[in-house]
């Protein structure tokens, strides 16, 4: 799947299916400070996220 | 999973709550939370003329839109700060939430206004950023409060932010600024009354207001903000939520039912002791200088920003975040 990243801006390839929640343990990111957009639409925890799909991992923290 | 509320399909996990919800009733969570601080902190009349302060960002765009249909009166205000790119787009993103909706909304640009903006002031006078903006901020939303007459400005503080201000106000044991970390701070002096209704929800809440009301805000960070201390706090306190959830706001919300009033009476200088600047008018607690004349803090600090040349904000960039613009623009 593809994987749009913010802050930077980047985009990374992941091989196969993941659950959200999954796929936010391997990269590192915490669950409470993002959330995952497909298709304009969030996807909960337990989510799964299909091989051919394209979603957002939004950070959800600012810092001002 | 299934919404807690009415068993179907969620959209997103609030482990706070122990709960997932679909669409609709993550909706009405944010809205009987917002509620919730609306009438337990007494913040406003049913009549009042709220400003909203708008950054662009989810939480002043999320609060300006449940107000809205709250059924409130209110007239937003963005601030041109001059951060660049990071400004334009900002601006846009207020600009076009306002118009969708058709609900007003002042700009003023420190730059085209005041005559300089927050990189170049901060150069200028040596603070951080940061503290050169915060100050600007506060300086022009009790102006256009007082000056436009209305009844309090309302900024859109989350939860996430109220308790990592906290936690650095603990760490330091800043009484001072520790008595006056309220939801609600009534009008005083000339001060407007100042309302964060968003206290009960937490960032992760309010961006998903955002997208589950189609809200386009501006998901890139301030520049500026890389590296500070606030941002470290909001980390640490995430830990702990993820190990045990609920912490944050317990932390935060016990802190308003139990600590605050114990302090009530340390907040310092009280009304009768602000004298009138003398270059603006605004009411300020500056000294008074020999000659008998007081100068706030905001006039203190144009005049010294103003009388220098313009800096580019990637001259303040720390050197990671001038690397990870640079790797941005090469795409
Ligand atoms: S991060 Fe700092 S400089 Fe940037 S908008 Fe926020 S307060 Fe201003
Ligand atoms: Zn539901
Ligand atoms: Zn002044």
């Amino acid at each position: 799947m593809r994987v749009l990243l913010r802050n930077p801006r980047r985009e990374i390839t992941i091989d196969g299916r993941r659950r959200v929640h999954a796929l936010l343990n391997e990269l590192g990111l915490s669950r409470e400070a993002h959330l995952v957009i497909r298709n304009g639409e969030l996807v909960p925890g337990d989510g799964e996220l299909n091989a051919d799909d394209e979603i957002e991992i939004r950070p959800v923290i600012s810092g001002g | 999973m299934k919404c807690r509320t009415c068993r179907n399909p969620a959209i997103i996990d609030l482990p706070r709550h122990n709960a997932n919800f679909c669409a609709e009733h993550l909706l009405q969570l944010c809205r009987r939370q917002v509620e919730k601080a609306i009438h337990d902190h007494q913040m406003f009349e049913p009549t009042d003329h709220l400003l909203v302060a708008v950054s662009g960002g989810k939480d002043s765009l999320a609060v300006w839109d449940i107000l809205r249909e709250l059924g409130y009166r209110t007239t937003g205000l963005y601030i041109a700060l001059g951060i660049g790119e990071y400004s334009h787009e900002s601006q846009t993103f207020a600009e076009d939430f306002a118009a969708r909706r058709g609900l007003p909304l002042v700009i003023e640009s420190l730059r085209d206004d005041h005559g300089f903006d927050v990189p170049t002031a901060a150069r200028a006078t040596g603070r951080v950023p940061c503290s050169a903006c915060g100050m600007s901020k506060r300086h022009i939303f009790d102006r256009v409060a007082r000056d436009g007459g209305y009844d309090a400005v309302v900024t859109g503080h989350n939860l996430d932010d109220e308790a990592a201000v906290l936690f650095g106000n603990a760490l330091r044991w800043d009484v001072e600024y520790l008595a006056r970390q309220l939801p609600l701070l009534p009008a005083r002096g000339g001060f407007p009354r100042k309302a964060k209704p968003l206290v009960r929800l937490t960032e992760r809440e309010t961006a998903a207001w955002c997208i589950v009301r189609g809200i386009d805000y501006i998901v890139d960070e301030c520049p500026m903000a890389a590296g500070n201390k606030h941002l470290a706090y909001k980390q640490a306190l995430n830990l702990i939520e993820e190990e045990s959830p609920g912490a944050k706001a317990t932390y935060y919300l016990g802190f308003l039912e139990r600590m605050a009033p114990l302090l009530s009476g340390s907040s310092a200088r009280r009304a009768d002791e602000l004298a009138s600047c003398v270059r603006c008018g605004s009411p300020t607690g500056a000294e008074v200088a020999t000659d008998g004349s007081t100068v706030c803090a905001f006039c203190r600090l144009s005049e010294k920003a103003r009388g220098h040349e313009p800096v580019p904000v990637e001259m303040l960039m720390s050197k990671s975040a001038r690397r990870a613009a640079a790797k941005e623009a090469r795409g």
